[in-house]
């Protein structure tokens, strides 16, 4: 990905709006719609004031970073909005059991609602937010991130929700981690606050996506006003158009806390006669042309309004929307053996070997 | 005698359009007036016109069915709304942000009188998220009540466990009485807390506007010596009776669009079937799904404020009959200004001098009007301005099909002819007769709708509770005046709610019926 060279200092109320459409689009189909965020981000901002971003090496060495996430249903989300006091029970937690200070938070998932609501957290804490992330885009499951490939310590990961109840686990596994944080989220109503990988900003360095908040509100000021915003994009992420067309056929199920499924996107115009599937787990994972794999997680799989460039999300596709699917490399480090056996095809249960997108046959 | 006739009205911002029709729906009279800044002068006029065709018949009239813009235009320009009180349950939930905070400013001034978040509402699997906090409600509501005519009350996961609504409703009364109108918004909107909340606000600040088109009606009808029904459109292409209407305002607002695809089916005799309805400044693209508007899944917005309700799926393009071609013939540039109700003074047909689509029809030989020849000067811009619109006309299509290039189209409204009758990937072009009022044939014919929704888990008592939400939306149009014997389920979408450890959907139910003869 096309990572921005101009790093942003500061996010104001009239960025957001921005950043939440970078956020959609690095969500690949997932991450949970960025609407609501929006909403509670821009009023924080009113109330509490613009947030100061910065990198990881304007920080203390020693300064404790909180990488914070929702984690749930998105469509309960919709329904049951933050009380706003989430953070400050995760930090004071979090500054109880390492006996520190927080120096900064951070977006463990810059893609879709969890790259925006950190914003609002840092406005409501009064701290900086670091403009990197751990995945560079969205994936389902907690231990898909950097901190993970890495080896970062993961624990405790403390967990909160909006009625104040606040949990903090040691695990013994990242699937572990992922079964009890999810026990947590599911007693809470289905939707909960999390802090995890909380360590040492020395101790952070090389292993985050750098940039994540730059590139997302970049990517929202790009098309904000473009004529052809999908070209726009192309140039931008270095993206591959993989068909224009329109939704001829949407699958979806819930299995295991997850949807399952597939869009099935029927050209038009030059596309004419050409069909292109994607494989959905919460996020776009793979897209095919007569069982050729033209893209594959973890390079990001995007699927766009035609006219405004818009993401949409895998809960918004519907029939006959006119659409253009994307595709674009991922950061360099999902590419290492580590990184693509965490989040490559067969971390998903796709038997197939990983081809990076620019490569892949068109 | 019998009372075996019925008038479709539909006042849209350039006309209001009425048809009398009869058991067998044949169209008896039919007629288009100017609407007018005082919206009873032309019903009034509308109603008159298509009496005195009818002569003593007009006794024969029943019901009344109409369709109406004012809704929509007081949110739009802010008018004749209704002070709302807003009151959200679920504390400590939500608190991160109040009621009306993202409305635009002179929006929320204009229907805001307070706001509250208390404690009440429930999660997802109805388990309490706190006790209801009924001492805060009357003391919120004591502080507003000198300057409120209406309250809206939005509980957390209420369209799942609506019965803090019904309580707080409960305590309004108590304290408020029974004049101050109630929205609960279990009632109005699906999940999604902003979105149901803003249409319940919406719907409670509407209470006023559509009561007064409601009695306007009524004296026009009383003025006329009637006594018939009255029955409203609303955007689902579906009548409410008017006790109901009175009650769900906000269901009056896209029903015109809604109107016009059903007239088309009606016309036309199909069902699946794409419509264009096209206008004087604008054209609308849509498809009907068994006899029914295809429903737009994104968030609505009305006068800025997003809500989730129901809305016909629409493309709207602003090319019409009046719309003005400039440019060379070369080059030409249609639109996307209209001469509008101009155009019997300022098209080239009538002997003005601004180029329009019309003239280029009447060129064309597919459209007669006018007084005067057009200039050969004129002829090749105007024949390649239609050429271009042509092809703006096929992709607006290809657009709106379902992936289905084989449905027919059938084209209605004053300017249908600009729709070519021969369009690649469509099987057939229809322009049926009296098209032009397709949007009062729409609001005639119309069936009788009710509606529920909810979240449901699939294991053993999924089957009950599919049961129940079909009888919930069979009952809902029954007491919308549907007859009870011939009411069906039109409609049942499941979709699933992701990361749950139990599958769980949620269930959209829609029920409609022809109406009660009885």
């Amino acid at each position: 990905m096309a990572i921005s060279k101009e790093k942003i200092t500061e996010i104001t109320d009239d960025d957001i709006e921005d950043l939440a459409f970078g956020c959609a689009l690095l969500g690949t189909g997932g991450g949970g719609s960025v609407g609501g965020a929006i909403l509670e981000t821009r009023s924080a901002i009113r109330k509490f004031g613009s947030v100061e971003v910065v990198q990881l090496k304007d920080l203390p060495a020693d300064g404790l970073v909180m990488p914070i996430c929702g984690i749930g249903a998105p469509t309960i989300s919709f329904e049951m909005l933050n009380n706003g006091g989430e953070a400050y029970l995760l930090r004071q937690e979090v500054e109880r059991v390492f006996n520190k200070p927080v120096v900064a938070i951070m977006a463990s998932e810059i893609g879709g609602s969890n790259g925006v609501e950190p914003v609002m957290w840092a406005s409501r804490l009064g701290l900086p937010i670091v403009d990197a992330d751990t995945m560079g885009r969205a994936f389902p499951e907690v231990q898909m991130g950097s901190f993970f490939v890495r080896g970062l310590p993961l624990t405790p990961i403390i967990l909160v929700d909006f009625q104040g109840n606040v949990v903090t686990i040691t695990p013994t596994s990242g699937a572990s981690a992922e079964s009890d944080s999810r026990a947590f989220t599911i007693a809470a109503g289905g939707v909960a606050l999390m802090a995890d990988y909380i360590n040492p900003a020395a101790t952070m360095i090389g292993n985050v996506i750098v940039g994540s908040l730059s590139t997302a509100i970049e990517i929202g000021r790009a098309v904000r006003g473009s004529t052809d915003p999908i070209r726009k994009l192309s140039l931008l992420l270095g993206a591959q158009t993989l068909i224009t067309g329109k939704i001829s056929e949407i699958k979806r199920r819930t299995d295991a806390g997850f949807v399952r499924g597939s869009v099935t996107i029927s050209g038009t115009g030059i596309d004419a006669d050409r069909e292109v599937r994607i494989e959905i787990q919460n996020e776009n994972l793979i897209a095919t042309e007569n069982g050729r794999v033209l893209a594959s997680v973890p390079d990001l799989i995007s699927v766009l309004d035609t006219q405004t460039g818009a993401a949409i999300s895998t809960e918004e596709a519907k029939y006959a929307m006119r659409v253009t699917a994307m595709a674009w490399p991922c950061d360099p480090l999902w590419r290492t053996a580590q990184g693509l056996k965490t989040v490559g095809p067969r971390a998903f249960g796709y038997d197939i070997e990983y081809v990076p997108v620019e490569n892949s046959p068109r | 005698m019998k009372l075996d006739l019925r008038v479709g009205m539909d006042v849209g911002g350039t006309n209001t359009d009425a048809v009398v029709l009869d058991a067998n729906n044949r169209i008896l009279a039919r007629t288009k007036q100017a609407t007018t800044a005082d919206v009873r002068l032309g019903m009034k006029a509308a109603l008159s016109n298509v009496i005195s065709s009818i002569g003593p018949d007009a006794h024969r009239i029943r019901r009344i069915m109409l369709g109406t813009t004012h809704a929509t235009n007081a949110i739009l320009e802010r008018r004749s709304l209704g002070r709302v009180a807003a009151i959200r349950l679920g504390a400590p939930a939500s608190l991160s942000l109040e009621p009306m905070e993202s409305w635009p400013r002179d929006l929320r001034d204009a229907v805001c009188v307070d706001t509250c978040i208390l404690r009440g509402g429930h999660y997802v699997d109805g388990r309490r998220i706190s006790l209801l906090d009924k001492d805060g409600i009357r003391k919120f509501l004591i502080g507003v009540a000198r300057n409120v005519d209406a309250v809206a009350i939005t509980s957390i996961f209420s369209p799942t466990s609506p019965e803090d609504e019904v309580r707080a409703h409960e305590i309004v009364k108590e304290v408020l009485g029974s004049n101050v109108a109630v929205s609960l918004s279990h009632e109005i909107g699906s999940l999604g807390l902003l979105e149901r909340e803003n249409a319940t606000i919406l719907n409670a600040a509407l209470f006023g506007v559509v009561g007064q088109v409601i009695t306007a009606m009524q004296d026009v009808i009383d003025g006329a010596g009637l006594a018939v029904e009255m029955l409203l459109a609303q955007n689902d292409g579906t009548l409410m009776a008017l006790d109901f209407a009175k009650r769900f305002p906000i269901l009056t607002i896209g029903s015109g669009p809604a109107n016009s695809l059903r007239g088309a089916a009606f016309l036309s005799g199909l069902s699946n079937t794409i419509v264009v309805d096209v206008g004087g400044t604008s054209t609308d693209f849509g498809v009907l799904v068994n006899g029914y508007p295809r429903e737009s899944a994104a968030a609505v917005e009305i006068g800025g404020v997003r809500t989730n309700f129901r809305m016909p799926d629409l493309l709207s393009v602003a090319i019409g009959g009046g719309t003005i071609i400039s440019g060379t013939a070369e080059q030409p540039i249609v639109g996307p200004k209209s001469v509008g109700y101009r155009l019997t003074s300022d098209a080239l047909v009538y002997g003005g001098s601004t180029p329009t689509l019309s003239d280029a029809l009447v060129v064309e030989g597919r459209f007669e009007l006018g007084t005067h020849n057009v200039q050969a000067s004129e002829l090749a811009r105007l024949k390649s301005a239609l050429r271009n619109v042509n092809e703006f006309i096929a992709d607006s299509i290809d657009q709106v099909t379902l992936g289905n290039t084989h449905l027919p189209l059938v084209a209605v409204g004053g300017a249908a002819s600009l729709i070519p009758d021969d369009i690649k990937g469509v099987s057939q072009v229809i322009y049926p007769e009296n098209g032009d009022v397709a949007n009062a044939i729409g609001a005639a014919i119309a069936w009788v709708s009710g509606h529920w929704q909810g979240v449901v888990q699939i294991d053993d008592g999924f089957n009950t509770a599919v049961a129940n939400g079909r009888t919930m939306a069979c009952n809902r149009a029954i007491e919308a005046g549907a007859d009870p014997q011939q009411v069906e389920v039109i409609e049942q979408i499941e979709t699933p709610l992701s990361y749950l450890v139990t599958p769980t959907v949620r269930l959209i139910i829609k029920a409609a019926g022809p109406l009660n003869h009885l």
